[in-house]
């Protein structure tokens, strides 16, 4: 399946037009939920699903639908620059340098692990009366960091209402 | 599209799958995969849904404008009115032990009660940026 995200991705940068690159954004992210429902989190599946290909693409097909017709996507060929390449390729050999060095995945000793996660897995089952630790840790342990998260979608919805201007708009309708 | 007959049917016949599965990702996320942000999102696609096929002006009869603003608010009031409560009560903020007598049924309460919270804010943020879309498109 990561072979499969890898092509998506490169369809994605490879891509001219806009809608079949929101297309293959929406596969790219159910390619990535059942990624993780193959690694045993369905929670961060089922978002990914919900969030990433259902409501990011319709949102996104919206935004494609708005810009269409206004100006004309440019396309212009860029000339290659060696310096450029260059770059890339070594930031690109440092990022895979420095993962030789993180612990193999899921291994069960890492500091990452045995931090607060073995307390939670022993007492969130009766300590909230929730079967589903994910849902105990969110809400009950992490309950500052989820609140922070309501507030971020909170703020985000009302910043996006008040740049497409239909509040605005109704507001001056209903001064005048 | 309201005039194709298979879309508006077959739109009718999956929108109470739609809400219903919402509700029960949303009240069952303690026990299965789920909560209020997915719920959320779910609860909207099903509005968004019904947008694409009856158009905008039937969709803001049946859920307005006003409903959404006081819906994207009233979430995070609910969230942070909780951890108020229980500040009231006479502990932490957001401790919910002592919302109910037995601090397990507190827990319950309170994780159910902050997911609601959680799930309105969501839907009704997802539907009104969807619905200010489809407007500014007009």
């Amino acid at each position: 399946m990561l072979f499969f995200l890898a092509g998506t991705a490169i369809g994605i940068v490879w891509l001219k037009s806009l809608i079949a690159v929101v297309m293959l954004s929406s596969i790219y992210s159910l390619i990535s939920a059942g990624l993780f429902i193959a690694m045993n989190a369905p929670d961060v599946a089922l978002t990914e699903a919900a969030v990433g290909a259902g409501a990011s693409t319709v949102l996104l097909l919206a935004a494609v639908s708005l810009t269409r017709g206004r100006r004309r996507v440019e396309q212009r060929r860029t000339p290659v620059r060696p310096a450029a390449i260059f770059i890339v390729l070594v930031t690109g050999a440092a990022l895979i340098y420095g993962t030789l060095s993180l612990p193999p995945f899921g291994a069960p000793d890492t500091p990452g692990q045995l931090h607060v996660a073995p307390r939670y897995l022993a007492e969130a089952p009766a300590a909230t009366a929730s079967p589903n630790v994910v849902t105990a840790v969110l809400a009950s342990y992490r309950g500052f960091d989820t609140l922070g998260e309501v507030v971020v979608i909170f703020s985000a919805g009302i910043g996006v209402l008040f740049l497409l201007g239909s509040w605005r708009r109704r507001l001056r309708e209903e001064g005048e | 599209m309201r005039d194709n007959i298979v879309l508006s049917v077959v739109a009718r016949l999956l929108m109470p799958f739609i809400l219903l599965f919402a509700l029960y990702v949303q009240f069952h996320g303690e026990v299965s995969p789920g909560g209020g942000f997915q719920a959320g999102v779910i609860f909207a696609s099903a509005f968004v849904l019904f947008v694409l096929v009856y158009g905008i002006d039937a969709a803001e009869g049946i859920i307005p404008d006003g409903f959404l603003r006081g819906g994207i608010a009233g979430g995070v009031l609910l969230y942070a009115g909780i951890g108020v409560l229980g500040l009231l009560l006479g502990s932490n903020f957001l401790d919910y032990n002592v919302l109910a007598a037995d601090p397990k049924n507190g827990q319950h309460l309170g994780i159910v009660l902050i997911e609601l919270g959680v799930g309105t804010t969501v839907a009704s943020v997802v539907t009104a940026v969807f619905y200010a879309f489809v407007r500014s498109k007009r």
